[in-house]
């Protein structure tokens, strides 16, 4: 008989130190109160006596020892934990990275398979090592992470609980010895441990969790019926609230579709993508060069997020991209009008937008230089 | 009646490939002519000054040129100077929107931008470094009003700008009496 798979809940926090594994501890530890059979798979102290001291109580597996290219190493004992069967399992440092000559590269691919034999897990991760936050946290933190793990993994965790802290109390931790030794405490003050830092991961993770509950929340509560059910069958994560994607060529009358699609993006409280798709291959030319630099510093400044794909298929990108990024709106300009041959060739751009994005509105920007209206007075007088 | 067909066919064909290759020069040179010909009309704070945007649109209409509006956000010191701007930018939009809509009714055409800074200097030099343009149209302010650059900021564009200014004396006018507002 193939056992239910196990549950997974996932202790995230901005950083090292915000007690991330203590709190897992806890809740183990009041897991085995209330008569479950709870032991500990791997736990990494990093030295900390307090979290040495709350591990006390629960039974823990001893590590296998490895040899990698003369070294002596220590790694989770997957087998050991299958062999030994509890109901609920602690495994610290999700994102870690095997060594080499164990069953998986990745600590997750272990816990899949702890969690496949329908043992409970309880894991702890920081939000740097999200792999779609990686870039963004290297650029707020000038670091980068190595070691991460796929958004999907953290989705998959039936409950993900964020241990928050604010910045100083961080920093105050560490200054207190409580998160790192004290000959590491200097190089992290001047690194990663900077209040600007800090709150900007702070922020990453406060931000990441909740878009995650909302996602639980739209999928557990909403009533599906049969034919929407059938609108969002084809791949497309459900949306965290709305969000908009503007279709945008390099030229200067696209900025007008930005700002009405910002505006827009503004009174839904939406998220924006500005999406260009380029031919491949093909470079800019100097007017369109210029375009995108100025397109990149009116996303910055709007808090949009540009993206510049390459595609001969203006339509089937955009249905890619909209898909991917869980699109509740498209906007774009009014279309060009097309030959007849390109009409008779392939349904217009909007018709496919349409039919590839269902249950996704689309809205047309209209060009106001096309209004036929008299030029005022005033213009045409002299001064 | 067999010959005719052929001939009949490749007159076809060759008017269709002029009209496509004439479209494409049109295009071409409309396209160079937006890009080499700009007038840049940088603006700042809630109001815009009637006076100058009348004349920036009244010289670029004239010189077939594109009017390049450029909303100036200032950027406090306890902020980084790259975060996005919402509160600004809402007022850089409506501003914009409304240049817009004043600059269709004069048939000219737009390449707005929204330039970043710590101060107005700060954000002009941006500008300046980020964008080619041949004229700049600015409203001056006048009786320490704030509607308008300021004489000393006047001053500093005339040292600064490598290109035609034309300053001119602000006349505020309250965005409620614009007649380029309707509809927004």
């Amino acid at each position: 008989m193939v056992a239910e798979p196990g549950n997974l809940k996932v202790f995230i926090g901005m950083a090292a130190g915000v007690g991330k594994t203590y709190r897992m501890l806890q809740e183990g530890q009041a897991e085995a109160e209330a008569g479950r059979d709870v032991v500990i798979g791997y736990l990494e102290t990093h030295g900390r006596a307090e979290t040495a001291a709350q591990a006390q109580t629960l039974e823990m597996l001893p590590r296998r020892h490895i040899t990698y290219r003369g070294s002596p190493l220590q790694e989770m004992d997957l087998p050991a934990i299958l062999a030994r069967s509890p109901e609920l399992c602690l495994i610290d440092e999700l994102a870690h990275s095997n060594a080499p000559g164990v069953e998986h590269e990745k600590r997750y691919e272990d816990i899949e398979d702890v969690l496949r034999a329908g043992i409970d897990v309880f894991s702890t991760v920081n939000v740097q090592h999200l792999e779609s936050l990686n870039d963004q946290v290297t650029q707020l933190t000038g670091t980068k992470v190595r070691e991460t793990i796929p958004d999907a993994v953290l989705s998959a965790a039936q409950e993900v609980v964020l241990i928050d802290l604010t910045p100083e109390a961080l920093i105050s931790r560490l200054r207190a010895g409580k998160v790192y030794p004290s000959e590491r405490i200097p190089a992290a003050l001047n690194n990663f441990f900077k209040i600007e830092s800090l709150a900007a991961l702070r922020e990453t993770a406060l931000r990441q969790v909740a878009e995650g509950v909302e996602v639980k929340r739209l999928v557990r509560e909403t009533p599906v019926s049969r034919r929407e059910d059938a609108l969002l069958s084809n791949a497309m994560p459900q949306a965290i609230s709305e969000r908009l994607l503007a279709l945008i060529t390099l030229t200067a009358r696209s900025q007008r579709v930005v700002r009405r699609a910002w505006r827009s993006a503004q009174r839904l409280g939406a998220e924006l993508d500005l999406l260009v798709v380029r031919p491949p291959g093909s470079e800019p030319d100097t007017e369109e060069r210029t375009q995108l630099e100025a397109l990149r510093r009116l996303a910055s400044v709007l808090g949009a997020h540009l993206l510049i794909e390459e595609g001969d298929d203006v339509a089937n990108v955009a249905i890619r991209v909209a898909r991917a990024r869980g699109t509740t709106y498209v906007l774009m300009g009014a279309p060009k009008p097309r030959s007849a041959w390109r009409r008779l060739m392939q349904p217009a751009l909007p018709y496919r937008l349409l039919r590839g994005l269902p249950g996704v509105d689309l809205r047309f920007v209209a060009d106001r230089a096309l209004r036929s209206e008299p030029p005022i007075q005033e213009e045409q007088s002299g001064s | 009646m067999s010959v005719l067909w052929p001939l009949l066919l490749g007159l076809l064909a060759g008017a269709g490939i002029a009209t496509v290759i004439e479209r494409r020069r049109i295009s071409r040179a409309l396209r160079r002519r937006s890009s080499v010909h700009r007038i840049a009309f940088p603006f700042t704070g809630q109001e815009l000054s009637e006076p100058a945007l009348t004349a920036a649109l009244r010289i670029a209409r004239a010189e077939h040129a594109t009017l390049m509006p450029a909303y100036l956000a200032l950027v406090p010191m306890r902020l980084e100077v790259d975060v996005p701007l919402q509160s600004e930018c809402e007022v850089a939009v409506r501003l914009l929107e409304t240049i817009e809509q004043r600059a269709a009714h004069a048939q000219v055409a737009v390449d707005a931008r929204i330039e970043r800074g710590r101060t107005l200097r700060h954000a002009l030099r941006q500008f300046m470094a980020h964008e080619h343009f041949e004229r700049m149209v600015v409203a001056a302010s006048t009786n320490g009003s704030n509607d308008g650059f300021a004489p000393e900021d006047v001053a500093w564009l005339m040292e600064n700008l490598d290109g035609e200014l034309i300053a001119l004396r602000a006349a505020p006018t309250q965005l409620e009496d614009s007649p380029g507002l309707a509809g927004i």
